[in-house]
């Protein structure tokens, strides 16, 4: 079995905005176009133009519908990657030491050469953030972009995971969030971010931004914008005479 | 145990070398950086620096990687062996492929050129292949705007002069409130998406109108999940409720609209609804200064809202009083329409509150200080933070052209089109309807079309009829029909020409437009009309040319293809003359250049239009002394003028030896600098031109510079649509050209000048008891129609597409999950899986689009889900209504503008025996192309 630092330097990681995700699957793709060509084995696809394809992806977007007490249901968009957890099972489960947790800045690896695919990370996972690569036989699973965020052969800007980098809405954040003056640490406080299943006692270091409260104008906020409307005139003659005395005015 | 950390590369090579290009996953046209690796394609990203996405990217985006290595990509030119529709085809050299075409086209250009019909379908260079089908003299062309969004483009233009689409955007940086109608999200999906993340992120509040609640509408604060085919009656609710509570910018509507201009109103006059003029034809208005009428753009005229003129014993009165007679009458009041836009009544007015508390309690002055087209200088710019969008949801009905006008009302009286804040234009618009060309259908044996196919008429003397009063153009585009129908009908060309009405065609020739399946009504019935024969055995359409990159369904209907090359492989320009990618910020434009060399024997279409028009000696491509103008397309966009100076590309143009923007001369290393440049070309707006853009002078006369106008051309908004009353006049019997009777109460009730709303068309041709249900298509935001399916990536991701059902029609049929079931149109029946879905209008069904294939297309197995449990709703959709015992059939399309009304669709569903697969299902057809690989295992690198 394989330890987890006591500590880590940084606990680098992703805070996604469940408010503004609108379930495009950009990062889903961006990630899988990334880390086909770069980290380890490629993702692979088996039977990608058949019967049941069914391919590795390090994140994936679930959709769930969502009914409240009051008011129409809603669909809530939920993309999912490892969450680089502070006491990850994945690690500690893992019999050959292939996966570990980084000293250095808290993300989750997977050694590929030292993986004998037996699968048990991906059991103890309580996230199913693990896939094991049915072409090669070793477990994938998401690296932050660990290949990116330190890259001098990228510009400095687009150090940042791929998944970040390509999100159009916005709804995804990268950085430290052991440090609470980061960005991503202030979104966190000012939106209530949430871990996931905190049950699981697994400490992720990724945050998710809950939905903001929905379909609330025809409720009691309503009182407060009837006077926008309060009736100028209730037919057209009655406009005309109001348009001439706003007229004037003008 | 203690465990020593590996050692990693943190810096590994990224690429050997990034080219930059301009994405073509769909419509939304974003900047992509191409990393390269031992001369192949590695990884695709967004390109931070373009002005459409900034960086980001879609889904469907990053899989271009798996588009461009598609097994389906077609391989050499085909010649068709077997009988049209079996998929039988040999792979011939692209000589023999050009001299087939040019046999069979060249006769028709010598004799009727009119015998050809040569449509697009998601072209993007529609500026040249209209050039091309002009020169050929043709009548008959148009891309498909006709079955997509003509309602919103036209709307959009003949009101305000500009249209939603890509044309425009909300003002994202000020906007506090956003209200989006039913969007197709391929078109301008990653500007969206980026503006919807950062007003969400200021805390700005967003509100969907939209029967379905995914993507945008799921992140929406408000959804509305109105009733299909009602958003115009909920519009028309909301301006009810504005104009008695007297939230309606009047400034604005004075200054900037025609709502202060005169109409006559003697119901006895032959002008009866027409606007009053003088002598030079100028809209008239009465000036408060005088009280007396004068020009409504002469200079310091302040244009009264109220004041009315009798002349010659007619009263005319402003638009503004028409206007409130019309909305304020109670038809239009929340409680008379809830029920059926299925919106409470109270929802409704607090929405019509919260638009008004927003554009008039929270509005600001930016300090920008501009002149009017009066002459008239403002410190300020008055911003109202109230913005809209909409797209193909409210458009594809019978009654969208009027849905599409009267938002854009309620846009324009809430004083938010191009002010801050609101909703600005993208460069070239704003844009007069008047500053657009009419339609044209003249032609002559061996000469060219008599003026640009497409444009915008303004009364019945512009309609393309010949000298009988029958259509000119085969897909009776421009006709009393559908007069204002911009964009053509592209869904009627097949069905038209196989009935031989309003002739017979001898040669269709189409481009990337997957007509024999989900880019048709009717599918089966576009099957057997394109296989069809005549007492002699021949083709009811002797011959098909067909133009795709990849094995769709349309493939096996045409007898000769020309492979397309994908879009790595080709030069593209995305145009100012057509679709540019500009921002309200700026103009700009684009092109594609081949980042990779295609290893098949491919060539881009437009490149094999040039030449085939070489090959034909067509005007406008051969020089005087009969040599070839263009070598290829490349050649074409770098030194082709479509007026003196003006080309296809704005950027690095010449003046002697200088490199200038807008007008200039042919630069030959123009698309080497557009390369350098990262593929586009940006000119930014002047801040004090930025808004108010149709009527600051500024902004005109930038855009004169730019050479997107001659002269300047400042106007103002048409609340009130006076070429729709000319044709209402027409059907009530004046003028001399005549509506034929059969049309006259149809154009009567709806070319209404003012917005109004009327039930969508299907309702009064169908039993709207026996097919209670409304059934729609969405398209999904990581999928373009049909091409998606091909990409290893994307279908694992939108591989399946049941039917989604509301609560009560679950429970009401006794639906369990894996269910199928039976849904019936008054056309069809398909049987189809059903899932249930709660966020959804409580009377409405709907689907993916275009995720079922046919077995045998796009190189998937056939046994693939797409085949087997995927369907198209296309099948219970016919481009003609059912017969109503008038002894006519009517086209399944808005009478307006032609707009196919796919959205219109009513059903009936109840549970049904699970099939073998979807139903109808359909004989295999034979795939041209090998099927893909097993298993992807993608690393380009070492």
């Amino acid at each position: 079995m394989t330890s987890l630092p006591a500590s880590t330097q940084r606990s680098l990681g992703l805070v996604i905005d469940l408010d503004t995700c609108v379930g495009c699957h950009a990062c889903v793709v961006s990630c899988k176009g990334w880390n086909t060509e770069n980290y380890g084995v490629p993702l692979s696809d088996q039977d990608p133009y058949g019967a049941n394809p069914s391919g590795t992806f390090l994140n994936r977007v679930h959709s769930y519908e969502v009914q409240p007490d009051a008011g129409p249901a809603q669909l809530i968009h939920f993309p999912k990657s490892c969450l680089h957890c502070e006491d990850a099972p994945c690690v500690t489960v893992c019999p050959t030491g292939a996966s570990y947790k980084r000293i250095e800045d808290g993300i989750v690896l997977v050694n590929e050469d030292h993986c004998i695919g037996c699968g048990l990370c991906a059991w103890a996972c309580p996230y199913g953030a693990r896939e094991l690569d049915a072409a090669e036989g070793v477990m994938k699973k998401c690296t932050l972009c660990v290949d990116r965020i330190y890259n001098e052969n990228l510009p400095e800007e687009d150090r940042m995971p791929s998944c970040v980098r390509t999100c159009p809405a916005g709804a995804r954040h990268f950085g430290d969030l052991s440090d609470p003056d980061s960005a991503v640490s202030q979104l966190v406080a000012q939106r209530g971010g949430m871990d996931l299943m905190p049950e699981q006692e697994t400490r992720p270091v990724n945050k998710y931004l809950p939905p903001r409260p929905k379909d609330r104008i025809a409720e009691p906020e309503f009182d407060a914008l009837a006077p926008y409307l309060s009736p100028v005139a209730e037919d057209p003659g009655g406009f005309v005479g109001w348009l001439d005395k706003m007229l004037e005015k003008i | 145990m203690s465990f020593q950390q590996p050692e990693l590369d943190l810096s590994p090579d990224v690429s050997d070398e990034v080219r930059k290009t301009t994405c073509y996953m769909c419509a939304c046209r974003c900047g992509i950086n191409v990393h390269m690796k031992d001369g192949k394609v590695a990884y695709i990203e967004g390109n931070r620096d373009h002005p459409v996405n900034r960086g980001v990217l879609c889904a469907k985006g990053s899989a271009g990687i798996m588009q461009h290595n598609a097994p389906s990509r077609l391989r050499a030119p085909l010649k068709r062996v077997g009988p049209r529709g079996s998929g039988q085809f040999e792979e011939i050299s692209w000589d023999e492929a050009l001299e087939i075409a040019a046999g069979w086209l060249t006769p028709l250009r010598e004799s009727d050129p009119s015998k050809l019909a040569f449509f697009t379908g998601r072209d993007q260079s529609q500026s040249f292949t209209s050039f091309w089908a002009q020169n050929f003299g043709t009548p008959n062309y148009a891309a498909h705007g006709g079955f997509c969004s003509v309602n919103m483009a036209a709307a959009g233009i003949y009101t305000m002069g500009g249209a939603f689409w890509e044309f425009g955007q909300p003002d994202w940086d000020h906007t506090k409130l956003f209200m989006l109608f039913g969007v197709a999200e391929d078109h301008d999906s990653n500007p969206i998406k980026m503006g919807i993340g950062k007003i969400k992120a200021r805390g700005a509040r967003v509100i969907g109108v939209n029967p379905i609640r995914t993507g945008y509408n799921a992140v929406a604060d408000e959804w509305v999940g109105i009733t299909p085919g009602t958003d115009g009656l909920f519009i028309l609710a909301l301006v009810h409720e504005l104009l008695r509570a007297g939230k309606v910018d009047l400034e604005y509507l004075a200054r900037f609209t025609n709502a202060p201009v005169l109409v006559n109103c003697d119901a006895e006059s032959a002008e009866h609804g027409l606007l009053l003029r003088d002598e030079e034809g100028k809209l008239l208005v009465i000036d408060r200064r005088t009280g007396a009428p004068a020009a409504f753009d002469q200079e310091g005229v302040r244009p009264d809202l109220s004041a009315t003129w009798d002349r010659d014993g007619v009263t005319h009165r402003p638009v503004m009083h028409l206007l409130a007679e019309r909305y304020m009458h109670a038809e239009y009041a929340p409680e008379a329409v809830a029920d059926r836009c299925g919106v409470s009544a109270e929802r409704i007015r607090a929405i019509a509150a919260e638009l008004a508390r927003v554009a008039f309690e929270e509005a600001f002055e930016l300090p920008l200080e501009w002149t009017d087209f009066r002459g008239e200088t403002h410190t300020s710019m008055k911003g109202r933070p109230v913005s809209f969008h909409a797209m193909r949801g409210i458009s594809a009905h019978s009654n969208g052209f009027q849905t599409c006008r009267a938002l854009h009302m309620l846009q324009i009286l809430l004083g938010t089109v191009e002010v801050p804040g609101g909703f600005r234009f993208k460069p070239p618009y704003p844009k007069p309807v008047s500053a657009h060309p009419k339609p044209h259908c003249k032609w002559q044996p061996g000469k060219p079309l008599d003026g640009p196919h497409l444009g915008f008429v303004q009364g019945p003397d512009d309609l393309a009829l010949r000298a009988d009063g029958s259509p000119a153009r085969i897909d009776k585009a421009f006709t009393w029909d559908n007069p204002m129908s911009s964009h053509g009908l592209m869904h009627m060309v097949i069905s038209n020409a196989h009935a031989g009405d309003p002739y017979r065609i001898d040669t269709l020739f189409m481009y990337m437009a997957n007509m024999s399946w989900n880019s048709s009504m009717n599918t089966r019935g576009v099957m057997d009309m394109l296989t069809d024969t005549d007492e002699n055995g021949d083709y009811v359409i002797p011959h098909i040319i067909y133009s795709d990159a990849y094995s769709s369904e349309m493939v096996a209907y045409a007898d000769l293809i020309l492979p397309d090359t994908t879009y790595l492989e080709r030069h593209d320009c995305i145009s100012l003359l057509d679709r540019p990618i500009c921002e309200a910020d700026a103009a700009a434009d684009a092109i594609r250049w081949p980042v990779v060399e295609p290893g098949r024997d491919v060539r881009g279409f437009q490149t094999v239009l040039v030449q085939l028009a070489n090959k034909m000696k067509l005007p406008g491509f051969t020089n005087e002394d009969g040599s070839a103008k263009y070598e290829d397309y490349a050649d074409y966009i770098t030194n082709h003028q479509r007026k003196p100076g003006i080309g296809p590309l704005a950027g690095w143009r010449r003046k002697g030896n200088e490199e200038v923007s807008g007008r200039g001369d042919p630069n030959p290393d123009q698309l080497q600098r557009y390369i350098d440049n990262g593929g586009f070309f940006v000119n930014h707006i002047p801040d004090a031109c930025a808004y108010m853009k149709p009527w600051n002078m500024g902004y005109q006369d930038w855009a004169v510079g730019m050479g997107l106008f001659d002269t300047p051309q400042p106007y103002v908004f048409d609340l009130y649509v006076e070429t729709m009353r000319r044709f209402q006049l027409a059907a009530e019997g004046h003028g001399e050209r005549q509506p034929p009777d059969r049309l006259r109460e149809r154009i009567k009730t709806t070319l209404d000048p003012l917005p109004i709303w009327y039930p969508p068309v299907e309702d009064s041709h169908v039993d709207t008891q026996a097919f209670p249900v409304h059934a729609l298509t969405q398209r999904p935001m990581a999928m373009y129609h049909s091409w998606g399916t091909q990409n290893a990536w994307l279908r694992q991701i939108h591989g399946r597409n049941p039917l989604y059902v509301p609560t009560a029609l679950w429970e009401a049929n006794g639906f369990a999950e894996g269910d199928w079931a039976e849904v019936t149109s008054a056309h069809g029946t398909i049987t189809v899986p059903v899932a249930h879905m709660a966020a959804l209008n409580a009377n409405t069904v709907w689907t993916w689009n275009a995720i079922g294939k046919r077995k045998g297309a796009w190189a998937l197995s056939e046994d693939a889900p797409e085949a087997t449990r995927g369907f198209l709703l296309n099948h219970l959709i016919h481009e003609l209504l059912p017969p109503r015992g008038d002894g006519l059939r009517w086209s399944n399309s808005d009478p307006i503008t032609g707009q196919a009304a796919w959205f219109d669709l009513r059903v009936k569903i109840c549970k049904a025996q699970p099939p073998a697969e979807s139903q109808p299902a359909f004989d295999p057809i034979r795939s041209p192309v090998p099927p893909g690989p097993g298993e992807l295992e993608w690393k380009v690198g070492k």
